[in-house]
C-alpha cells in the first residue's frame, strides 16, 4: 500500500534531523579539537611539524569528502579495524573538519599581531602560556565567524552519511520517498529541515563578521 | 595486519578511471561556466531597483547555501519529474551542479562588484555610458579580479562536490571508483588513489584557473 | 546641438535636500557659451553638488536645469543625453584601473558614438597629444603620477567632444609639484573656448581664466563678480547673519 507523506512520515524525517545534529556535534568537537592540533603545527617553529600539517590540510581540503567517508568506511576495515557506521562517519567528518578548521585557526594564530607574541614572551611566558593566554583567545576571535560558517558546511555535509546507510535526516527523507512516491514533498522538507538548522547559523556568522569588521 | 595490498586492479580498470576523470572535468567546467553566468545574473536580480525580484534572488541564494547538495540532487533527479521536468542522470548532474554554483557564486560576484570605488560608476555615467555598458565595460573587470581567489577555490569546491552525483549514479570518477569496488572489493586501495586522484585534479585545476586569472584579469595596481 | 540663443547652462531657482538636509538653496545661475566659471566656497557649501546636478548624477527635488536649452527631465530618461554634452573631471581621477589610458579615452566615443577602433585611436591620440601624454598612452593608470592621471582624465573627457565642461576640484587630490600641469591644460583648453565650471580654490587659475567667480556658501550663491572686482571688492561673501566663512580655501593663489 502506498502510504501519504503526512504528519508520521514528516515526523519520521524529524527524528533523522535528531541524528544530524548529533553527528554534526559530534564531529565539531572531536574535528574542532584535532584541528587545533592541526593550527597549531602548522604555525609551530619546527619546519616538519609545519610541513606535516600543510600536507594534512591539503589532502582534506583537496579531496572530496565522500571519497574520505568511502575510505574510512569501506578501506579501514580491510586493515582489520572494524568500525560500525556511526563511528565511521564520525571519524571521517571529524577528519575532514579538523582540515578545515585547521586552516581556518591558522589564518586567525597568524592574523594575531606579532608584537602581542613578542609582548608576551619578553614577559617570559613559555610556549603554552603564550598561547593559551594571549594567542589563541585573539584568533579564536578573529576566526569565529569563519568558523561558524565552517559549521554550516559541516551540517550539510552530514547529509552524506545517508550514502553510507545512517539513518539522518536525509536517508530518513530517502526511505519515506520510497514508501511514499512523492520525492518532490519529501526532498522540500528534508530540504527545509536542514534551512531550518543552517540559516540561523548562517545568520550569525554574518553578524559576527560585520561586528568584527566593525571593530577592525 | 595480514591485509596483503593490491594496487593491480586500479591497473585493469585505467580506462574506466581515465574516462572517470574525464566526465568529472566535463560536468565541472561546465557547471563552473553556467553556475557564474548565473551567479552574476542573480547578483543583477539582489542589485535590481525591483523589491520582490531583489528578494526572490536572496531567498535562492540563502535556499541554496543553506541546504546539503546531495538533498539538491534528489530533488531534482527524483523531485522534478513530477513536474513534469524529466533528466537523466548526468544532466540532472549538471544542473544541480550548476544551480548550487550560481548562489555560492552570487554572494562572491556580489562582494566584487561592491569593491569597486562608487567613483568608477561615477565616470562611466559622466561619460554619457549606459548600466549595461557600465557594468560590461568599467565594473566587471576589477570586480572578477577583486573576487577571483574566493571564486577560485568556489570552482574547486564544486570539482570535489561533483563526486556527490554518484549518487544517482552520474558517470564520474567516484561512480567508476564506486564500480570498481563492487568488482574487486579492494575498498581501501581504490579509495586511496582515487582520493589522490582528486588531489591531483584539485591542484591542477587551481594552477588552471590561476594562469585564466593573470591573463584575463589582472593589470598594472598600485 | 545648435541653438546659440539658448545659454550653455541654466539654472532656475534650484533647491536639492539630501534626505533632511538642505544643500542647494533656490539657485539661479546663467553660464553663456565660452564663459568660464570658478566655483569657490567653504567646504559643504553644495559646491560638488551644484555641478553634479548639471549632469545628472544628482538629481534635484525643485527648479529647472536647462543644458544647451534642453531641459532635464525629471524622471532622468534624457540625463544620458545630456551627459554625452557635458564633460566631467573629478578630484579623485576616477581612470578605470584596467584600461590603458588610451583606452579610457576610446570606451565612450566607440561605445556612444559608435565609431570604429581606428578612428577612435585616433581622436583618442589626438586629445592625448593636447595634454601632452602621447607618449603614455599605453601605461596603465596605476603605472602613472597623480598629475598624469588627471590629464589623461581630461582628455578622456574630451573625447566626447563636449560642449561643456565640469571640473570638481581637479587639483586638490594632488601632490603640490603636478598642480601646475594640471592647471596649464585647463588653461590651454580655457583658451580654446570651451565653457567650463571649475570648482577650485586655486585662485591664480581663477584670475588667469575665469569670466566670473562665484562664491557660495550654505547651498546659496553669495556673490558672483568678475576675478578683479571679487579679488578686489569688500566680500559682500559675509553676511551679518552668518558666521565668517573659514577664509583658508581663498589663501592658496598659487601660480
Ligand atoms: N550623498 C550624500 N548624502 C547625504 N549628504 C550629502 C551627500 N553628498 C553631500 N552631502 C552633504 O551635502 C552638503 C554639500 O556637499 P558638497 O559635497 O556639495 O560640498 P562641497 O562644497 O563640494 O564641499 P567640499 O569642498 O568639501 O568638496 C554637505 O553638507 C554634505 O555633507
Ligand atoms: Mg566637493
Amino acid at each position: 500500500m502506498i502510504r501519504e507523506f503526512g504528519f508520521p512520515e514528516l515526523l519520521f524525517v524529524l527524528e533523522g534531523a535528531r541524528w544530524t545534529i548529533l553527528l554534526s556535534a559530534l564531529a565539531f568537537v572531536c574535528g574542532g579539537a584535532l584541528g587545533l592540533a592541526v593550527a597549531l603545527a602548522r604555525t609551530a617553529r619546527s619546519r616538519e611539524l609545519r610541513w606535516g600539517a600543510t600536507v594534512y590540510i591539503q589532502i582534506f581540503q583537496g579531496t572530496p569528502l565522500l571519497i574520505q567517508l568511502f575510505f574510512v568506511f569501506f578501506g579501514l576495515p580491510l586493515l582489520g579495524l572494524q568500525l560500525n557506521v556511526w563511528l565511521a562517519v564520525t571519524i571521517g567528518l571529524a577528519l575532514h573538519a579538523s582540515g578545515y578548521l585547521g586552516e581556518i585557526w591558522r589564518g586567525g594564530i597568524q592574523a594575531v599581531p606579532a608584537g602581542q607574541v613578542e609582548a608576551a614572551r619578553a614577559l617570559g611566558l613559555g610556549y603554552r602560556s603564550v598561547m593559551i593566554d594571549v594567542v589563541l583567545p585573539q584568533a579564536l576571535r578573529i576566526s569565529l565567524p569563519a568558523t561558524v560558517g565552517f559549521l554550516v558546511n559541516l551540517v550539510k555535509g552530514t547529509a552524506l552519511a545517508a550514502l553510507l546507510g545512517l539513518t539522518e535526516a536525509t536517508r530518513a527523507g530517502q526511505l519515506m520517498s520510497n514508501i511514499t512516491f512523492e520525492p518532490l514533498r519529501v526532498y522540500s522538507a528534508v530540504g527545509l529541515v536542514y534551512f531550518a538548522i543552517c540559516l540561523p547559523l548562517t545568520l550569525w556568522s554574518a553578524r559576527l563578521e560585520r561586528r568584527l569588521l566593525r571593530r577592525g | 595486519m595480514s591485509y596483503q595490498f593490491d594496487f593491480s586492479p586500479l591497473l585493469t580498470y585505467w580506462p574506466e578511471l581515465a574516462a572517470g576523470i574525464v566526465q568529472t572535468l566535463r560536468i565541472s567546467c561546465i557547471a563552473m561556466v553556467a553556475g557564474l553566468v548565473l551567479g552574476i545574473a542573480l547578483t543583477a536580480l539582489r542589485m535590481s531597483p525591483s523589491r520582490p525580484l531583489r528578494w526572490l534572488a536572496v531567498s535562492y541564494i540563502e535556499l541554496v547555501r543553506n541546504t546539503p547538495f546531495l538533498v539538491q540532487i534528489f530533488f531534482i533527479f527524483f523531485g522534478l519529474p513530477a513536474l513534469g521536468l524529466r533528466f537523466d542522470a548526468t544532466q540532472a548532474a549538471v544542473l544541480a551542479m550548476s544551480l548550487n554554483c550560481s548562489a555560492y557564486a552570487a554572494e562572491i560576484v556580489r562582494g566584487g562588484v561592491q569593491a569597486v570605488p562608487k567613483g568608477q560608476v561615477e565616470a562611466g555615467r559622466a561619460l554619457g555610458l549606459g548600466t549595461a555598458d557600465i557594468y560590461r565595460f568599467i565594473v566587471f573587470r576589477p570586480a572578477i579580479r577583486a573576487i577571483y581567489p574566493s571564486l577560485c577555490s568556489q570552482f574547486v569546491l564544486l570539482m570535489l562536490n561533483s563526486s556527490l552525483v554518484a549518487a544517482i549514479s552520474a558517470e564520474e570518477l567516484t561512480y567508476a571508483a564506486q564500480m570498481i569496488d563492487n568488482r574487486t572489493f579492494r575498498s581501501f586501495e581504490i579509495f586511496a588513489v582515487v582520493g589522490l586522484l582528486y588531489l591531483a585534479l584539485s591542484q591542477c585545476l587551481s594552477l588552471v584557473l590561476a594562469a585564466i586569472g593573470r591573463a584575463y584579469f589582472s593589470y598594472p595596481s598600485k | 546641438m545648435e541653438q546659440s540663443a539658448a545659454p550653455a547652462i541654466r539654472l532656475e531657482h534650484v533647491s536639492k535636500w539630501f534626505g533632511k538636509l538642505k544643500v542647494l538653496q533656490d539657485v539661479d545661475l546663467t553660464v553663456n557659451r565660452g564663459e568660464h566659471i570658478v566655483l569657490c566656497g567653504p567646504s559643504g557649501s553644495g559646491k560638488s553638488t551644484l555641478i553634479r546636478c548639471i549632469n545628472r548624477l544628482e538629481e534635484v527635488q525643485e527648479g529647472r536645469i536647462l543644458v544647451d536649452g534642453v531641459e532635464l527631465r525629471g524622471d532622468g530618461r534624457n540625463a544620458e543625453d545630456i551627459r554625452r554634452h557635458v564633460g566631467m573631471v573629478f578630484q579623485q581621477f576616477n581612470l578605470f584601473p584596467h584600461m590603458t589610458a588610451l583606452e579610457n579615452c576610446m570606451l565612450a566615443p566607440r561605445r556612444i558614438h559608435r565609431i570604429g577602433k581606428d578612428e577612435a585611436r585616433a581622436r583618442a591620440m589626438g586629445h592625448l597629444e593636447r595634454v601632452h601624454l602621447a607618449d603614455h598612452a599605453q601605461k596603465y593608470p596605476a603605472q602613472l603620477s597623480g598629475g598624469q592621471q588627471q590629464r589623461v582624465a581630461i582628455a578622456r573627457a574630451l573625447c566626447m567632444n563636449p560642449d561643456i565642461l565640469l571640473f570638481d576640484e581637479p587639483t586638490s587630490a594632488l601632490d603640490p609639484e603636478m598642480v601646475k600641469e594640471v592647471l596649464d591644460t585647463m588653461v590651454e583648453l580655457a583658451d580654446a573656448g570651451i565653457t567650463m565650471i571649475c570648482v577650485t580654490h586655486e585662485m591664480g587659475f581663477a584670475r588667469a581664466v575665469a569670466h566670473r567667480v562665484i562664491f557660495m556658501d550654505r547651498g546659496e550663491i553669495l556673490e558672483s563678480a568678475p576675478p578683479e572686482e571679487f579679488f578686489s571688492a569688500p566680500p559682500a561673501r559675509t553676511r551679518p547673519d552668518l558666521p565668517r566663512p573659514d577664509p583658508q580655501p581663498l589663501r592658496g593663489a598659487s601660480p
